[in-house]
């Protein structure tokens, strides 16, 4: 706990000198270097509470009503606290070079006041055991996010993201109020260890509600659908290490309060996992097919974390439903495979976010039509993108195949076990794993594809290069990491399992156990390590072998031998397969349902003009232009309508007051009884 | 031991099975058609050659080929032939299985997006969208099998049926063969999902992706893809085949004639059948999907 404190203490240090500093060249350097020094601390605590018997706690009290300073590093908070610091670190290494043209120009000092802020925000927020502390930490968190993504605030669309991810924060809040004041009045008391003695009768009728409202509030931080909307506006629009850090480890605080909040509601439903398995195929799918239709990296890679998130749900869902039903085997193949993905993602989209913002810094644009040819000019970029992206789409031997391996497995047993009109969500889960991995694969081939490999499409991608060391350093950092978590998949699972045990502990024991398939997930990881691995190997010994068999013989590379293209004679960058066309396909075929739009001016005559024929299409989000925009703009309307009242009359504002004190008098004189 | 025939047959005989299917295509056309060994001399041929690579391409274009080839021979460790065991076998190995073919998709379609053609760029985006599709379908299939046989290993679950299951099961198990057998034909880029022989690039689909290639890498490339009819015709020809007989020697036998029976039948719907247009792709793909999931439905509990 001391390591904790530390942690925190330095990270609210540096956040203090980098606010003194303001516009001064060190801030660029005091704001990064306190932040990577705290998170190195605050791992250490992480590591060393999985590590520990008993989770270290502290508990002081606080002159706030019915607040504690409680906190406690049990295994659940510790394993998210892995990815807070591991990527808050890197993500400070990283943007101390993103940003240094800025240097000296911009107040960055608020930058990384604020930085430094929602890192320990989150700290604090996922080991806080008291309502009150958890929703403050849970503000500084959700608030300082804003300040960051507005750093380019002279920018209208910039402002406009940060203004859709503050009314996503606070809608969000609100919801969370609502279910902590009513476990709260249940209880007697905000202390979670007393929400978790709340008698189950008393809390059954409630759970549902309870159930929803948790996952509203907690949803929107996540981004499950149709909450997600505030994602693809506020990732491109914020600094890459921003992005990065928001989309690997901010999105899973939500992830993080639905799971504790299932914990406090206590014993598991069947619905409730039918409920999660929809929601997170309906979060996945349609995010990836409305994420391959995008044009620009970064709202790309926003909608792959949706994706994501709808995995985690889903699989929550799977242990859930699994678990209830009496099949623990499968419930624990389940939870544990998504806790695992909770980390694994975390380390590969810090490294898309970072590889993606590299190239942003580069080009000064992340329009994937205006790219190409990027993987000769940034070698170490391309590398960490293509390889990350394989990784994520879940392809062995990246580290996010073990997780979703841990997931299949669970919905296999749970598919061969269950009833059945259970068991169709377990072989949805199953079938639907397969298809977002598959649309995982378009997406990912397509951004890798056409930003990175064929011939640059304009000048500006020909003359890109790698970023300076810091921004390498990050990049390599989490490289590493993210091979770590792969060969090191059994080891991170035992790390994980204390954290699952909590999810398995309370459901009804008297169910019959009866599984035809006993799967140790430890085991599993070790042989599927050992398998991606050997086949990691046999690809590197067939590279020496067809080495060894072009020695001495005639290989032609480059010069002036172009692409063969079926002998075409003079082929141009602009003549190369588009992302646009590459994703028609599939956006085609789910047109309907996604309502992408065209805008054809097709060629006219035998030899037509330059310039004169045109194709663009877009694939809009339907829940923020078909649900929120109306109904924001609903709820403008309705304001309006109350702004009539507001004169700036003071002879009208009199007569409001008076009128309402003669209201409250004849009330007083109970006139009206 | 008789797990290591599993493996070696089908290094040894893929290509055969290749020249197979030519050969009753060429029968069915009236033709005398290419020797059955073509495929050998094809691969031999090309391993023997030198390269040409465009300035265009990168790491991922040398790399490609040898990736793709690596990840089938580790899917090829999990297939069993018949009723001879597969070498590596556990609960759950069939979504390893389906991933390992999955990364080697992967970088072909990377490989084949680093010349920078339109062709393979459109053959690419072709041959993402396609898998994507044929994906869940395959996991639905196998999902019914597992049901069936209540075994979660692909070993196990052939193990467990064979051609006297059918008398009982027949129902579920006709849906997944019919299911697996266009499976087959979609991955393995067969009429009527693509034409490996057809000399238009523009309808083409996995042959556009690898035009580029030559030398080695178009020979890895041709060895994978013999590999890989082998898988997917193992797979499908365990279901018809008669129980373990417990020689080892016999069941070889059994589990080759049962693979050249399946390639026989490539061949003959490949002579017998038009090339759908794209467009009719995905809802072939569907009806797939849709025999193994009432194959599901109808196993029950």
């Amino acid at each position: 706990m001391t390591l904790f404190l530390a942690a925190l203490l330095l990270l609210f240090a540096s956040a203090l000198a980098a606010l003194v500093l303001g516009r001064a060249r060190a801030a660029n350097l005091a704001g990064p270097l306190g932040c990577a020094a705290g998170c190195a601390l605050g791992l250490a605590s992480a590591v060393g509470a999985l590590f520990s018997a008993t989770p270290p706690a502290l508990h002081l009290p606080w002159n706030i009503p019915f607040g504690a300073l409680s906190l406690a590093i049990d295994p659940l908070s510790a394993l998210f606290l892995l990815p807070t610091f591991t990527l808050g670190g890197a993500a400070a290494v990283y943007g101390r070079g993103y940003l240094s043209a800025m240097a000296g120009k911009r107040n960055l000092g608020a930058h990384w006041f604020f930085f430094c802020l929602m890192l320990a925000g989150m700290a604090l927020a996922v080991c806080a055991t008291n309502a009150v502390l958890f929703l403050i930490s849970w503000e500084i968190m959700s608030l300082s996010p804003f300040f960051l993504i507005c750093l380019d605030h002279d920018n209208d669309a910039v402002r406009a993201a940060g203004r859709t991810y503050l009314f996503a924060a606070h809608l969000g809040t609100a919801f969370l109020m609502a279910f902590f004041l009513i476990m709260g009045r249940l209880a007697g008391s905000l202390e979670f260890a007393a929400m978790a003695r709340i008698a189950p009768g008393v809390l059954a009728p409630l759970a549902p509600a309870l159930f929803c409202l948790a996952l509203a509030g907690f949803g929107v931080k996540a981004g499950v659908f149709p909450l997600h909307v505030w994602l693809p506006e506020a990732h491109p629009a914020a600094p890459s290490h921003v992005s990065a850090f928001m989309s690997g480890a901010l999105i899973k605080a939500g992830v993080y309060g639905i799971l504790r909040s299932l914990i406090l509601i206590g014993p598991m439903t069947p619905w409730m996992g039918q409920a999660l398995v929809a929601l997170g195929l309906i979060t996945a799918v349609p995010a990836l097919l409305i994420g391959i239709g995008q044009g620009e990296l970064k709202r790309f890679l926003a909608f792959s974390s949706i994706e994501n998130i709808g995995i985690m749900i889903l699989a929550l869902g799977l242990g859930i439903l699994a678990a209830s039903t009496g099949h623990p085997g499968a419930a624990l193949l389940a939870f544990s495979g998504m806790l695992l993905h909770v980390v694994n993602h975390a380390l590969l989209k810090g490294l898309l976010f970072f590889s993606a913002g590299s190239v942003l810094h580069a080009v000064g644009h992340g329009s994937m039509e205006r790219l190409g040819g990027l993987a000769k000019r940034m070698p170490v970029t391309a590398l960490a993108f293509i390889l990350a992206g394989a990784a994520i789409s879940g392809l062995p031997p990246g580290n996010a195949f073990f997780g979703e391996l841990l997931i299949y497995v669970g919905g296999g047993i749970a598919a061969l076990d269950l009833p059945l009109p259970s068991a169709g969500y377990a072989w949805a889960c199953v079938a639907g794993l397969a298809l977002i991995g598959g649309l995982s694969v378009i997406g990912f081939t397509r951004a890798s594809g056409i930003v990175f490999l064929g011939e640059p499409r304009t000048d500006d991608a020909a003359n890109a290069h790698d970023p300076d060391l810091s921004m390498r350093a990050a990049m390599v950092f989490l490289a590493a990491c993210a091979a770590g978590a792969a060969l090191a998949s059994p080891a991170l699972l035992r790390m994980i399992l204390p954290a699952v045990r909590p999810l398995l502990a309370g459901q009804s024991p008297d169910l019959p156990a009866a599984s035809s398939i006993v799967v140790n997930p430890e085991a599993l990881l070790q042989t599927a390590v050992w398998i991606a691995a050997g086949a990691t190997a046999l690809a590197l010994v067939l590279v020496l072998v067809r080495r060894w068999l072009l020695a001495g013989r005639p290989v032609h590379v480059g010069g002036d031998r172009g692409t063969w293209d079926c002998g075409y004679a003079r082929p141009a960058p602009r003549m190369q397969y588009t992302a646009s066309s590459y994703a028609e396909p599939m956006t085609s075929m789910f047109r309907r349902l996604l309502g992408e739009t065209r805008r054809v001016k097709p060629p006219r005559g035998l030899f037509p003009a330059q310039g004169t024929a045109s194709f663009a299409s877009a694939t809009p989000d339907r829940a923020r232009d078909g649900l929120f925009l109306p109904l924001f703009t609903a709820v403008g309307a309705a304001c309006d309508a109350v702004k009539r009242f507001q004169h700036g009359n003071l002879n009208l504002y009199i007569l409001y007051v008076l009128a309402t004190l003669v209201i409250l008098l004849a009330f007083s004189l109970e006139f009206f009884a | 031991m008789t797990a290591a025939l599993s493996v070696v047959l089908p290094l040894a005989l893929a290509p055969l099975a290749a020249g197979v299917v030519n050969r009753v295509k060429a029968l069915f056309g009236g033709r005398r058609g290419k020797p059955l060994a073509q495929s050998y001399r094809d691969i031999l041929k090309c391993l023997g050659k030198g390269a040409t690579i465009s300035r265009t391409a990168t790491w991922l274009f040398r790399a490609g080929p040898a990736a793709n080839l690596a990840a089938t021979l580790g899917a090829l460790l999990f297939v069993p032939l018949g009723n001879l065991p597969a070498a590596i076998s556990f609960p759950g190995d069939i979504f390893v299985f389906a991933y390992l073919l999955a990364m080697g998709r992967f970088f072909t379609i990377m490989a084949a997006l680093d010349t920078g053609s339109s062709f393979e760029g459109m053959g690419a985006s072709r041959e993402a969208v396609f898998s994507c599709l044929a994906e869940p379908m395959l996991f639905l299939a196998l999902m019914a099998l597992a049901r069936y046989a209540d075994n979660l290993s692909l070993s196990g679950m052939l193990a467990a049926v064979s051609s006297g299951s059918w008398l009982s099961g027949a129902p579920v198990l006709a849906l997944v063969t019919v299911s697996l057998f266009l499976l087959l034909l979609s991955e393995n880029c067969r009429v009527p999902f693509d034409d490996p022989n057809t000399h238009l690039e523009l309808t083409m689909i996995h042959e556009v992706m690898v035009l580029d290639h030559g030398g080695p890498d178009l020979g890895f490339i041709q060895y994978a893809q013999t590999l890989k009819l082998w898988i997917f015709s193992a797979v499908t020809a365990s279901l018809l085949l008669p129980a373990a007989s417990g020689s080892a020697a016999l069941d070889a036998l059994w589990g080759l004639a049962g693979l050249f029976a399946a390639a026989v039948a490539v061949g003959v719907t490949e002579s017998i059948m038009a090339r759908l247009r794209l467009i009719r792709v995905p809802p072939l793909l569907a009806a797939a999907g849709a025999f193994a999931a009432l194959a599901l439905v109808l196993v029950g509990d």
